[in-house]
């Protein structure tokens, strides 16, 4: 799905990375802690949050994530956006709950990352 | 090479530029993207941990030829029982600090899980050291 897709399913506003929306994502996660975060995404994964703070930001990109959508109709503060603008990493927000806003991008076709480590921290979870 | 940055305690504002940077400078330097992320996560791991549990610190990187090392150690009140911690979902992160999004307690088993070595030392009332060993991926031909 390209995140041109995204934003017309979500009707969210794009804040940054206006130029990426050709951009394909592969999967999608929602996640509210950081750790979450960091344990079940992976490179090039659209992850739908519900917090607004630069950390996110910092996390996805660790990870090498696609996009990040903020959800609830929360707004990035000035800094979240321009540290996305750096990074070039797209950032839109919906006013769709998480909930609802992974359901509409999954019953449209993006599907969740299926591997997702079944025990974190497991010693079979050894990359 | 050797990249090493300080890490203040309850800096929220910093923290995790140390993560970054030293990410950042791996993929400069020609180091695969996997690799990188990896130690950009356990870095980012270790970093919070110093800013969340402790007073200041320093996280250290060697990049070898074979892999990087990656050193953190730190002044704090240290971890009195490290197989609890190490379990995922133990956190003795205050309430202030989870709103931020922090507290999972995924942070060192996000460490172990990404890293081919880890070892925490920890003496309680002086510090903790956590150290990890990210292997580089085979070279071909070789
Ligand atoms: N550097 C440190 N200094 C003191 N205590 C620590 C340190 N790192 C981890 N801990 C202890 O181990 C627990 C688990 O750590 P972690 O898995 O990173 O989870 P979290 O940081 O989300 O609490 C922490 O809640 C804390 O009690
Ligand atoms: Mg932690």
């Amino acid at each position: 799905m390209r995140l041109r897709d995204v934003a017309r399913i979500l009707d969210a506003e794009v804040l940054t990375g206006e130029d990426k929306l050709d951009l394909q994502v592969e999967a999608g996660c929602g996640c509210d802690l950081i750790s979450d975060l960091l344990a079940f995404t992976k490179e090039r994964m659209l992850v739908l949050t519900g917090l607004v703070s630069p950390q996110i930001i910092r996390a996805a990109e660790m990870v090498d994530l696609a996009a990040i959508v903020f959800v609830r109709g929360k707004r990035p503060t000035g800094d979240i956006i321009d540290m996305g603008k750096e990074l070039d990493l797209p950032i839109m927000c919906t006013h769709y709950p998480l909930y609802e806003s992974a359901g509409l991008l999954f019953t449209a076709g993006l599907p969740g990352w299926r591997d997702w480590p079944r025990v974190v921290g497991g010693a079979q979870d050894a990359p | 090479m050797r990249l090493e940055y300080r890490v203040a305690g309850r800096d929220f504002q910093a923290a995790g530029g140390a993560a970054a940077k030293i990410k950042r400078t791996l993929r400069q330097i020609g180091i695969d993207a996997e690799t990188a992320r990896r130690v950009g996560i356990v870095a980012y791991e270790a970093e919070m941990n110093i800013v969340i549990h402790a007073y200041r610190g320093t996280i250290r990187i060697d990049i070898l030829p074979e892999r990087v090392n990656i050193r953190a150690d730190d002044e704090g009140p240290g971890i009195p029982d490290i197989t609890l911690a190490m379990q995922v979902g133990y956190s003795t992160a205050p309430e202030d600090i989870k709103e931020m999004g922090f507290g999972a307690g995924l942070g060192l088993p996000n460490m172990k899980r990404y890293s081919n070595e880890l070892e925490v030392k920890s003496q309680v009332g002086s510090g903790t050291s956590i150290i990890a060993v990210i292997n580089l991926p085979a070279k071909e031909g070789s």
